[in-house]
């Protein structure tokens, strides 16, 4: 499993990359393994506001379905449209294919999330 | 390729004719003014009768029922479909019946729902049944309805929770989240069963209720349903059963006896009426005495010989289905339950829980049976002795379609890996089930031996393995013209 | 009558392999308290010979529509059913088979799906459709609950009482899931109330429905409706008949983004009720969010195209306590019924029976109208209407006695429908005998 050094991650399988006021949230290598190949993903819309762990989009394989839950607490700034079209980046890049960009609400959210030691080690119980 | 009906329309081949017209109007050009006539062609295919009918031939041979072969889809109760119950539904004292027509008209289709209503309280030991609901779905959506209303009429409005097994089908949660209750999933324990101390933990004065099937989805009878009956009862909450594995138990015990509170049956499974490619089926619901004033209006009654509608019931939770309920399918169902009788319902349920055990008995030396002791109806067996060579249940299930079988029911429950769930149910015969151990001992082998058969499999079926991910990406649910 | 196939030697022979001396053997996981005593208090079993007699005597104690003549319709209408459709659905590969989970040996009932799907996309002029529901009453009220569901803030249904008095009880029942409040607007002169219905809208409006023809049989201009309910960002519901859509213009023409209604006018029998044949067809933004099975084309591994129950990330199996809508079955059988039918009739026929019912609903005022009787509303209607009666049910008691079937009593009226199996000299007698009571 891929799990890259200078990302967070929650107990959902969500990453985040944090440049100052903002963050850039996606999925892990282990959410897009274990849920096959994606086939929709249903993004938020850019200006709503959420708080930690609101579910902001919905992802969807063949045979399941998942919510995505916002790391941190933000309004959406952007999202990725090409997912629309093409929700496989998911699959095959993970980590580059973000799904949004939020500006952040209470920065001492990410106080709460595992970093990449954590998260793998967390992982690791979930095999077991 | 097989070309789909649009595709052979050929110009003024159908010669579809209506009698004369011996009216004489006076002029009618504007009795439909302009704006509400529609400018888009309808462009539906036009074809001759003889190919209308080859179409529709040809694609039956694509097909396959009951009557095809073996077909052992746990909870699904894939039963013979007595042809006596078709002749029945197509009298035309029956299917020619328009439902608004006035009671004294229908005496006989009103008499035969009474009946219906009576022998099914029989059957699931209840105080009344509604026939309204069309479906299972349906009629568990209707028996959550009225716990609702049950709650609120006391004015108890804290409880907004749903309790559902962890082993429990998709419908049960989907259905409470669809009343707008909240789902809380009770773990099972090892034994495969409803865990009492998780249970008790649970229940609260939150709780409306525990949607329960008894005998379960891993095919076991819940021991402890009157300890289970009692928590939910003390807590306040009612017992739901979702009837889909009544098949298990029939003719030999009754949820009604062990504490349901309501209760729905599945006329397509357990009552032997056809399946018919995924509906229509029928859902009727029943109730002890507590709540039969919330049940869907109208209930047929009996006053001295005369069978009537009886509206009147203020408290219904009203109607969950235009008119009665699937009337077509209900009389199949009477037809079966009036051929079987007391002794022949016996036998049904007794017959299918010993082809089960048999089928487990025989199977269990080639293939892993999580929980293997004593079942009901059906049984879970998993992939885990082949999945060495890299075969997984979907694998064996392709590779039975190859031996002209239709597979089980596969990657249910959830909590079995790689589950594969089977049900042979009471019509099958000895001969029938060796053939089919034979055939999975044979894909037994296949996955060590010839590993790459199981795994490409089907080879033999009309198409082979289709790409869902595409038709899940990129959709195409229609045809258009090119 | 019996269909467990083993005999009781064969019976023994699998006990003595399983390890089991009697069939009570494999019932010790069942209390002995909780099993039934006996057995159920029921009648015997009967043979096949006695089972038709009684059949036979309940069928019997009925008039149904072959015998007399038909003016009821209310949701459900006496139309004629060619005959290849009987023999063809006692195909057994159609009616014993199960949903079609496993494509490879079910292409053709998949495929039949796909046609029917595109089939009532014709219809309505929308772009995509399910696999059907159970009826019109509760495809209706899955209409208005996707839309309150998947609308953010917003969960009032405005539609207007013009609608079968049955699909508002139906819609009332499935609000009781507390997603949805239903504001129903009075109608006016058997149409609904436009204006107010418009009045009704606003941001907290998920969706707006009008019936076309309504219960009353009359036609209604919802463009109003359309344009406020759309301003307002909710959706626009039309409950239609299927049949009239031969003529009458389509959902997606009014502007509708779903179109439910009853499809048991295409081939399917009255059958006291049920089983019918709900249907919904919706807008392309809309795909993923409809309820019900939908089946989707692809390619196997040869490249051959195919068919697959596809979007199942939707249903309940999957969803669970997520999931909108619980429905699993649709009326698979009647929705093959329902393509047959119109494969059957074709475009030029179905148009033919459509003009057919119509004229002959024109004949019928012109008629009542020279025996100085008048209808209750004077709109345009497409095959049904309410005929203003002082005791409607008298008026069908006597009807009866001169072997006719009549109208759906109404207060004051009788609302009649007019198939293209009625004949110049049912509806004169009809006509004569109202005629004579006025």
């Amino acid at each position: 499993m891929n799990i890259p050094e200078n990302l967070l991650y929650t107990d959902e399988h969500e990453w985040i990359s944090v440049e100052g006021n903002t963050g850039r949230i996606g999925i892990t290598d282990y959410a897009q393994h274990h849920l096959g190949d994606i086939v929709f993903v249903e993004l938020p819309e850019v200006g709503d506001s959420f708080a930690m762990r609101d579910a902001v989009g919905v992802i969807e394989s063949v045979k399941a379905v998942v919510s995505v839950y916002t790391p941190a607490s933000g309004t959406i700034l952007e999202v990725n449209e090409e997912l629309e079209d093409s929700p496989e980046l998911l699959n095959e890049a993970p980590y580059d294919n973000w799904i949004a960009v939020m500006e952040l609400g209470d920065k001492s959210d990410l106080d709460k999330l595992m970093n990449a030691e954590a998260y793998a080690a967390f992982c690791q119980t979930l095999e077991d | 390729m097989a070309k789909l009906i649009f595709e052979k329309h050929v110009n003024n081949s159908n010669s579809f004719s209506l009698p004369e017209c011996e009216i004489s109007l006076s002029d009618t050009s504007e009795s439909i003014p302009a704006q509400f006539l529609r400018n888009e062609k309808t462009a539906l295919p036009e074809v001759s009768e003889i190919e209308m009918v080859r179409h529709f031939t040809e694609l039956s041979t694509r097909a396959y029922g009951v009557d095809s072969g073996f077909y052992p889809l746990g909870s699904c109760t894939m039963k013979y479909n007595p042809k006596i119950n078709e002749w029945a539904a197509r009298l035309s004292g029956f299917a020619g019946l328009h439902p608004y027509q006035s009671e004294d008209t229908v005496q006989g289709a009103l008499q035969l729902y009474y009946e219906m209503q009576e022998m099914l309280a029989e059957i699931n030991g209840m105080d009344a049944f509604s026939l309204q609901p069309a479906a299972g779905a349906h009629g568990e959506m209707t028996g959550i309805m009225m716990i609702k209303a049950y709650h609120q009429h006391r004015k108890d409005y804290k409880r907004t929770k749903i309790m559902v097994p962890d082993s429990a089908h998709g419908t049960n949660p989907a259905t409470a989240n669809v009343i707008g209750y909240e789902v809380i999933e009770i773990k099972s324990n090892e034994r495969g069963l409803v865990d009492l101390e998780d249970l008790r933990a649970k229940m609260n004065d939150e709780v409306a209720g525990l949607m329960l099937t008894n005998p379960n989805t891993l095919g076991l009878f819940e021991e402890d349903i009157q300890a289970i009956a009692t928590i939910v009862h003390d807590g306040g909450g009612l017992l739901y059963y979702d009837g889909a594995n009544l098949n298990g138990i029939l003719g030999v015990a009754r949820p009604g006896d062990m504490g349901f509170d309501v209760v729905h049956v599945n006329l397509h499974k357990t009552f032997s009426t056809p399946h018919g490619g995924g509906g229509p089926g029928s859902g009727p619901v029943g109730v002890k005495s507590k709540l039969i004033d919330f049940l869907p209006k109208p209930v047929v009654v009996k006053n001295g010989d005369t069978f009537s509608f009886n509206n009147n019931l203020p408290l219904s939770i009203g109607k969950v289905k235009n008119f009665y309920g699937n009337f077509g399918v209900i009389v199949k169902a009477y037809t079966y339950i009036k051929a079987l009788g007391a002794e022949g319902i016996k036998e049904a349920g007794q017959h299918a829980v010993l082809n089960a055990n048999y089928l487990r008995h025989q199977l269990r030396d080639d293939f892993n049976i999580p929980i293997d002791r004593l079942c009901k109806h059906e049984f879970v067996i998993n992939s885990k002795k082949q999945s060495g060579n890299g075969v997984t249940t979907l694998d064996i299930a392709k590779r039975l379609i190859d031996y002209g079988y239709h597979p089980p029911t596969i990657y249910f429950p959830l909590i079995v890996n790689e589950a594969m769930m089977i049900e042979p149910t009471e019509t099958e015969s000895k001969e029938r089930l060796d053939e089919f151990v034979d055939v999975m001992k044979a894909i037994a082998r296949e996955s060590a031996q010839e590993t790459d058969k199981v795994l490409t499999a089907p080879q033999n079926a009309a198409i082979k393995r289709v790409d869902e991910v595409t038709a899940a990406r990129k959709p195409i649910v229609k045809w258009e013209a090119p | 009558m019996r269909f467990t196939p083993n005999p009781s030697v064969v019976v023994d022979e699998m006990l003595q392999t399983i390890g089991c001396s009697s069939l009570d053997d494999l019932f010790v996981d069942i209390r002995e308290e909780l099993k039934i005593k006996n057995c159920l208090n029921l009648s015997s079993g009967m043979g096949e010979m006695e089972i038709r007699s009684r059949l036979k005597y309940l069928a019997g104690r009925n008039i149904n529509t072959e015998d007399y003549p038909c003016f009821l319709g209310a949701g459900a209408y006496d139309h004629y059913i060619p005959a290849a459709l009987e023999q063809l659905l006692l195909r057994s590969e159609f009616y014993t088979a199960y949903t079609p989970y496993q494509p490879e040996i079910s292409q053709g009932i998949l495929q039949s799906i796909f046609e029917f799907q595109t089939m009532i996309c014709k219809l309505t002029g929308l772009d995509v459709s399910n696999a059907s529901m159970y009826d019109g009453g509760s495809s209706l009220a899955e209409a208005c609950n996707l839309a309150c569901v998947n609308s953010k803030g917003k969960n009032k249904v405005v539609i207007s009482d013009t609608v079968h008095p049955e699909y508002l009880d139906i819609l009332k029942a499935y609000s009781l899931s507390g997603h949805m409040e239903i504001v129903v607007v009075p109608g006016q002169d058997g149409q609904a109330d436009i204006d107010s219905m418009v009045k009704a809208i606003d941001n907290e409006t998920a969706c707006a429905v009008i019936q076309q023809p309504n219960f009353y049989g009359i036609l209604e201009d919802p463009s109003a409706v359309e344009k406020v309910i759309h301003e307002n960002k909710g959706m626009f519901i039309m409950s239609v008949e299927p049949l009239s859509l031969a003529l009458l213009k389509s959902p997606a023409e009014w502007g509708a983004d779903i179109a439910v209604g009853e499809g048991q006018s295409l081939g399917i029998n009255l059958s006291f009720g049920g089983p019918y044949l709900g249907f919904m067809a919706a807008s392309k933004a809309l795909m993923r969010k409809i309820p019900g099975r939908i089946v989707g084309q692809t390619t196997d591994l040869d490249g051959k195209r195919s068919f697959v129950l596809t979007l199942q990330a939707r249903e309940q199996h999957i969803r669970r306590e997520k999931a909108a809508s619980n429905i699993c079955s649709n009326q698979a059988l009647c929705a093959l019924a329902a393509s047959m039918y119109l494969s059957l009739v074709g475009d030029r026929g179905l148009k033919d029976i459509a003009t057919r019912c119509h004229h002959l609903a024109l004949y019928a005022r012109q008629e009542f109208e020279k025996a100085g009787m008048e209808l209750m509303y004077k709109q345009p209607f497409f095959n049904e209407f309410a005929l203003k009666i002082t005791n409607p049910a008298q008026a069908n008691r006597n009807l009866l006695e001169n072997g006719i079937i009549g109208g759906y009593e109404l207060d004051d009226a009788l609302l009649l429908a007019f198939t293209e199996k009625r004949t110049r000299e049912e509806i004169d007698k009809l006509v004569a005998v109202l005629g004579g009571i006025k």
